[in-house]
């Protein structure tokens, strides 16, 4: 497959790729840092992953195989439309299957396949600072990051434990990378992550509309916040998929009648099938 | 008036070999000590190697000013062909190449607590670069440790390394080139001796 004329190669312009190039090589180096950078008006509205796009196409090359997947699952609108814009604008192949991929971009998930050196998952994110709704000043916020003070964040889940009896994050729970900088793992489900901790894989995150990316070295340390006497608790629900009958996967809950009726699926519809094909 | 020698070539396809060169290059700053080989453009001015030539490629342009001790030959092809600013301090810069002895690491930009990516970094021209031996590299990017020995470097690299990685995070990420091949520093690695 070839790309499409009269775009570069993966749209963006090559001024545009090397600036943010030289940012991820930054990020890569600071481990959990946000970087700012000059994000670019993408063929499509932010929210839809423009921060995730923009970093993909600055990564990406004709060897690559592109897996994109929006919450856990191949064949929603924005996995299908990604991954035919890489296809068009950079001719590159792109897969469902998780092990064959080179690149996997995804929207507040990681598969539930072990990710290997050599692949890169690239994280679409709506707000990258973890303590923007505890602290709305930037300043303040950069000031806190370089003296490494995660006090308010560490009260805030505090006072969830006094209110709620526990730490009531059920998604972009905050947590500490390589014991320095505080980072958020995009809307993930807190189910996924302790995947993050020592991935082999390198891990990119791209926000977008805020403008910012940041990187998670591989076999980096990544610690999720919380107290001796109150350990973080990946959050699962209580049942087994459907389909495969899983259950050690992230379910989502499916509403299937108007009289209460309800199934739990796999959320990552990649691991789903290949369980179902394995069962025969 | 003489006419000046021509300048040699850059990347035959700029869009493709940058980002091949790129990619070898963040496999190289995420997993320190490994080391990958750049597709080179042909024959960089002496006493710019090809690895460090390909580097400026992909990273330097008009927003990335530029410090390099290769000479004038190397500075018109830098000019030409990645369109950078070259500024006569390593401490203006934003990436440093050196053919010879480097400017020492405190000389160059570190960033600051607040914006710590704001830093140069430091592309060093050695004189082999090998796997599997000499230092023992440890931090993020290593499961347990990688080995790399590097032959040619500055007396006291070790030291002003060891200064380097103690004010995280501010700091100065290094790029080592050797012919082709390269391997990176970032500021978060603990060199340990050999032995």
């Amino acid at each position: 497959m070839s790309a499409a004329p009269g775009y570069n190669f993966a749209y963006l312009d090559e001024n545009t790729k090397r600036m943010i190039r030289r940012a991820l090589l930054k990020a890569v180096a600071i481990p959990g840092h946000q970087v700012p950078f000059g994000s670019r008006e993408m063929p499509l509205p932010y929210g839809w992953g423009t921060g995730g796009i923009q970093v993909t196409a600055s990564v990406i090359g004709p060897d690559d195989t592109l897996k994109v997947i929006d919450q856990g699952a191949d064949d929603t609108t924005n996995a299908v439309s990604i991954r035919r814009f890489f296809a068009r604008v950079a001719g590159v192949a792109t897969t469902e299957r998780t092990a064959e991929a080179t690149i996997i971009q995804t929207r507040h998930r990681i598969p539930e396949t072990p990710l290997r050196e050599g692949q890169i998952l690239v994280y679409q994110v709506p707000m990258p600072e973890p303590l923007f709704r505890l602290e709305p000043r930037v300043a303040e916020t950069r000031r806190m990051h370089a003296l490494a003070d995660y006090g308010l964040m560490q009260v805030k889940l505090y006072e969830d434990i006094a209110r709620h009896g526990h730490i009531a994050i059920s998604y972009n729970y905050p947590v500490m990378v390589n014991g320095r900088y505080l980072m958020a793992p995009s809307p993930i489900p807190a189910f996924d992550n302790p995947k993050m901790h020592r991935m082999p894989a390198l891990q990119l995150f791209g926000a977008g509309r805020e403008k910012r990316l940041y990187a998670v070295p591989p076999y980096t340390e990544v610690r999720s916040l919380d107290f001796e006497d109150h350990p973080f608790r990946p959050p699962r629900a209580e049942a087994a998929c459907a389909l495969c009958g899983s259950r050690e996967s992230y379910l989502d809950e499916v509403v299937t009648d108007d009289r209460g009726g309800r199934m739990f699926l796999c959320s990552d519809t990649d691991w789903c099938r290949q369980r179902r094909e394995a069962a025969g | 008036m003489s006419l000046a020698p021509p300048l040699s070539p850059g990347f035959a396809a700029p869009a493709t070999e940058a980002q091949r060169c790129f990619r070898a290059l963040l496999e190289a700053m995420s997993r320190p000590g490994r080391v990958r080989s750049l597709p080179a453009p042909a024959a960089p001015p002496a006493p710019l190697g090809p690895a460090a030539a390909a580097v400026l490629l992909t990273l330097a342009d008009a927003d990335a000013p530029v410090w390099l001790d290769a000479g004038p030959a190397a500075e018109a092809w830098a000019r030409f062909h990645a369109g950078c600013p070259l500024v006569a301090e390593p401490g203006a810069a934003a990436f440093a190449l050196a053919t010879g002895a480097p400017p020492a690491l405190d000389a160059l930009e570190a960033g600051t607590e607040e914006e710590p990516h704001r830093s140069a970094t430091l592309i060093l021209q050695v004189a082999a670069l090998e796997e599997g031996a000499g230092w023992r590299l440890s931090g993020p990017g290593i499961e347990r440790e990688h080995r790399l020995a590097v032959a040619g470097l500055p007396e006291g690299f070790l030291a002003q390394w060891a200064a380097n990685r103690r004010r995280f995070p501010r700091g100065v990420d290094v790029i080592l080139c050797a012919g082709v091949r390269v391997a990176a520093l970032p500021r978060t690695v603990t060199i340990g001796e050999q032995g």
